[in-house]
């Protein structure tokens, strides 16, 4: 597949493991020692390959390194439950398994509700470690999964840019995804989620469809149903893949490019495909009901009438041609018209949607700024234009797909920061096609070039000057250097932490870590019954019940929005209100977050509004949302804020005895932190709850409600004693009448 | 235009008898078993009704998955688009054709229930 006058070059493309002298002669220089260039070819593309992996390993372990082999973030600790579920009670009973410990009293199918791939693929390599007698924990098995797998997505990506361009700008693309922090964000060592497995599995279902089409062989499109079958198990977003190749057969129809071997690729990839794609519980009949399916239902139809068209038309004249196609037309309008269904929502706006307040609440929802694209992606963000280009200019099957992905993952990226996942992989590819394009013009070797056999295609040969050759190899070279130092910064600072442990450093360098999360999980896991629940914001579930092992009302799968809105009520009422609810729910303890010692400021009271806003969609009439405002509209929680605000649950529990604290001398006592502002109500009572256990640096704090007492306490008004006669005394005093 | 359309019909018929090679008659002698073993499974599910939905689903996709895997055979092995196929020679075309049927089948079976 490379020619030997492109070896020099396209080897030496990747010019930040070599110099950029010993380069073009690499192919002729050598050939005194070397008998075959291509087992050189090969051993040095199978070692950048391997250091590409060891690079994209080792970059996301800084906060294993850190702090230690933890599972970080939310959903993570989800997914290690889930696992550890599987690795104990075996797959039977993973696929079947209702938990009765979350959203009490409701429970979970989790095995229907879960895409089980993540976990069957953790629990596999923990099952064939533990056979080979390496005895691994479950734990650090799930720790250090998605780096593993960082590793075989750059060996996908290689494979995948080489289908596209050429070996050398494989190798590149595969050194870029390997420490792009766009990336690396969703997969760091202890991030287990299932964008870890997921991007290798898009990668390599995207290299397998691209084979396919290249040979029109069913082989690898049966190769691309079982990628395609292990991406719907590991990730909700396979419905990009099912939606981006029918566009990418339908895009070749309209440019005239139909040919037999893509009649075959697509037709067996959607029937295997969608055959296998059905055998995940979670999906289900989803691919035959869903919008999101019906383009590639579609697709298919239309193929298949063209091609039968194509048979047609090649078999018979123009004139009988023409009779039977206007018989077919009408045959087919008669069939559309009878089955015109409901135009329904494009799809992939209702993940756009900002007026359901729960999706819109989550931050990774938010829009992404051109800030997010910088940094996560560098100077890639910038070359990746220079390669659609060149694909565009240079096309075939094959780059009408990959531009496709680029235009479709550009607007998604730009929809929604978690997306911009999706947009790494093809900035990688494509940034590694201009990369290697301009290595190629500049490093190639000039000799060969002056007798060309053929042009090179799209620019004029020159014989540029060795200096004009040197500044823009040096200034490329500059340039992957700094991309490099760029990311391993980001993934340092920005990517890196646990958020399970904060750390904050002094200005002696010396670290304070701030464990309070583990401390009150830990608590609540060996001083409270087994059965108890536990009560708190959505956000804690997933962490509760994985660190503290106890029953939760609501967590971050966030599937029925009421029970969500009736904790948000139980935490915006006053304490009877919320203690009326409570104890409809058996609610034993109740968790909050807390960061006004520290200036913490994801805690509950900055998410406060969106509980109000998520009980009001549910409660209108109980809770409105400007009640917590001032008149004019401010959220404060001095003693200027609302009443309604000042005696809410939430905010009896978050400053509960803080009016007593002072945290330094230049403050008053019960200066909160976070908000900048003196607590407005400083004695504060609890009637039906007590304080059960405030973490080290106030961050988490629980209460045990109390159970209703034996016998009520009447309330005892003041007596009113209304005179109803006045009586004058008929006692004369003596002295007065002697 | 109907006499037209039967003219067509009689004369793609004609040519199709003398010029096909027996080989792909004989492929497309099993489409069309194929095509009424479908037929009849969807007469089945619009007359007795669709439970249960995943035993039909399955059903129905084994016959169509059938029809465009003999279909796919049928091309591959058409000597006239050999240049179409540099890498795909019609014994490979064969041996994937099984390959494809054993993974097809293998999920029908799951899926039946």
């Amino acid at each position: 597949y490379v020619s030997s006058s492109n070896a020099g070059g396209s080897v030496s493309g990747n010019g930040r493991h070599s110099s950029p002298a010993g380069c073009g002669g690499s192919g002729g220089g050598l050939s005194g020692g070397l008998t075959q260039p291509a087992g050189w070819q090969s051993l040095l593309s199978f070692t950048i390959l391997f250091l590409a992996w060891l690079a994209g390993f080792s970059s996301r372990l800084f906060a294993v390194i850190r702090f230690e082999s933890i599972i970080h973030e939310f959903d993570p600790w989800f997914n290690y439950r889930s696992t550890h579920h599987l690795s104990t009670n075996g797959f039977y009973e993973f696929l079947n398994w209702f938990d009765e410990r979350a959203w009490y009293p409701l429970g979970r199918i989790v095995g229907g509700t879960v895409y089980p791939g993540l976990m069957v693929t953790a629990g596999l390599i923990h099952y064939i470690l533990n056979l080979l007698h390496v005895t691994v924990h479950i734990r650090d098995v799930c720790v250090f999964l998605a780096p593993v797998f960082s590793g075989l997505t750059a060996v996908s990506t290689f494979l995948l840019t080489r289908e596209l361009w050429n070996q050398g700008a494989g190798l590149l693309a595969a050194c870029f995804i390997a420490i792009v922090p766009g990336y690396i964000s969703r997969s760091v060592a202890g991030s287990f989620d299932n964008e870890g497995i997921a991007i290798f599995a898009l990668q390599f279902t995207y290299y397998l469809w691209v084979k396919s089409v290249k040979t029109g062989s069913v082989f690898w499109t049966i190769g691309c149903c079982l990628s395609y079958f292990y991406m719907v198990s590991a990730w909700g977003g396979y419905v990009f893949i099912i939606n981006l190749i029918p566009l990418h057969v339908f895009v070749l129809l309209l440019m005239q490019r139909f040919s037999r071997r893509l009649y075959i690729a697509y037709s067996t990839f959607y029937i295997v495909g969608l055959v296998l794609s059905m055998q995940i519980p979670f999906v289900g009949f989803q691919p035959i009901r869903t919008s999101e399916h019906m383009a590639a239902a579609g697709v298919f139809a239309l193929l298949q009438a063209y091609a039968f068209l194509q048979y047609l038309k090649d078999r018979l004249t123009r004139q009988e041609f023409q009779t039977l196609f206007f018989l077919g037309v009408s045959l087919a309008a008669g069939v559309v018209f009878l089955t015109l269904t409901k135009p329904s929502l494009p799809p992939l706006l209702r993940y756009a949607k900002i007026h359901i307040p729960i999706i819109a609440s989550v931050s990774e929802h938010q829009p992404t700024t051109w800030v997010s694209f910088f940094f996560d992606l560098h100077i890639l963000v910038c070359t990746f234009p220079a390669g659609l280009w060149f694909c565009i200019k240079n096309i075939n099957d094959e780059r009408v797909f990959v531009a496709l992905y680029a235009i479709s993952a550009v607007y998604f990226a730009g929809v929604m920061v978690r997306l911009m996942l999706t947009l790494t992989p093809v900035v990688c590819m494509l940034s590694a096609i201009a990369f290697s394009s301009v290595f190629e013009h500049y490093l190639g070797d000039d000799m060969k070039r002056e007798n060309p056999i053929k042009q090179h295609p799209f620019y004029p040969v020159k014989n540029s000057s060795v200096y004009s050759k040197l500044i823009v190899t040096m200034l490329m070279l500059m340039l992957l250097m700094m991309f490099a130092v760029h990311c391993t910064w980001v993934t340092s600072n920005a990517y890196s932490s646990p958020s399970v442990v904060l750390a904050s450093y002094n200005h002696d360098g010396s670290r304070n870590i701030l464990d309070d999360f583990r401390e009150a999980y830990y608590w609540l896991r060996q001083n409270t019954d087994e059965h108890a629940r536990v009560m708190s914001w959505w956000d804690y579930g997933y962490q509760i019940a994985g660190m503290a092992n106890r029953t939760t009302l609501v967590d971050n799968n966030t599937w029925n929005n009421s029970h969500i809105a009736l904790v948000g009520k139980a935490m915006s009422s006053n304490e009877s209100a919320a203690y009326e609810i409570m104890k409809s729910l058996d609610v034993d303890y109740v968790l909050i977050i807390f960061g006004g010692v520290i200036g913490y400021s994801g805690d509950d009271i900055n998410k406060f509004l969106w509980m109000v806003r998520i009980a009001e969609g549910e409660h209108p009439k109980d809770i409105r949302e400007s009640d917590y405002f001032t008149p004019q509209g401010e959220f404060r929680v001095d003693k200027a804020g609302s009443p309604t605000l000042l005696n809410c649950l939430m905010y009896k529990m978050s400053y509960y005895r803080f009016g007593e604290m002072q945290l330094d001398f230049r403050t008053p006592p019960g200066f909160d932190r976070t908000r900048n502002a003196e607590i407005g109500n400083k004695d504060i009572r609890l009637k039906h709850l007590e304080e059960a256990f405030t973490s080290e640096h106030w961050l988490v704090r629980i209460y045990r409600v109390k159970k209703q007492e034996n016998r009520q306490a009447l309330d005892h008004k003041l007596r009113n004693i209304a005179a109803k006669q006045k009586y004058t005394s008929k006692k004369v005093l003596p002295s007065r009448f002697h | 235009m109907s006499n037209s359309v039967f003219s067509v019909i009689s004369r793609f018929v004609e040519e199709y008898r003398s010029s096909t090679p027996n080989k792909l008659k004989m492929i497309d002698a099993y489409l069309l078993y194929i095509l009424l073993t479908g037929v009849f499974q969807f007469l089945y599910c619009v007359l007795v009704g669709t439970f249960p939905f995943n035993s039909f689903l399955s059903g129905f996709i084994s016959c169509v998955g059938s029809f465009i895997l003999a279909v796919c055979l049928r091309i591959q092995i058409n000597p006239q688009n050999k240049r179409d196929f540099l890498t795909v020679s019609p014994e490979r075309a064969f041996a994937d054709f099984l390959f494809a049927h054993t993974v097809l089948h293998l999920v029908v079976v799951n899926f039946v229930g």
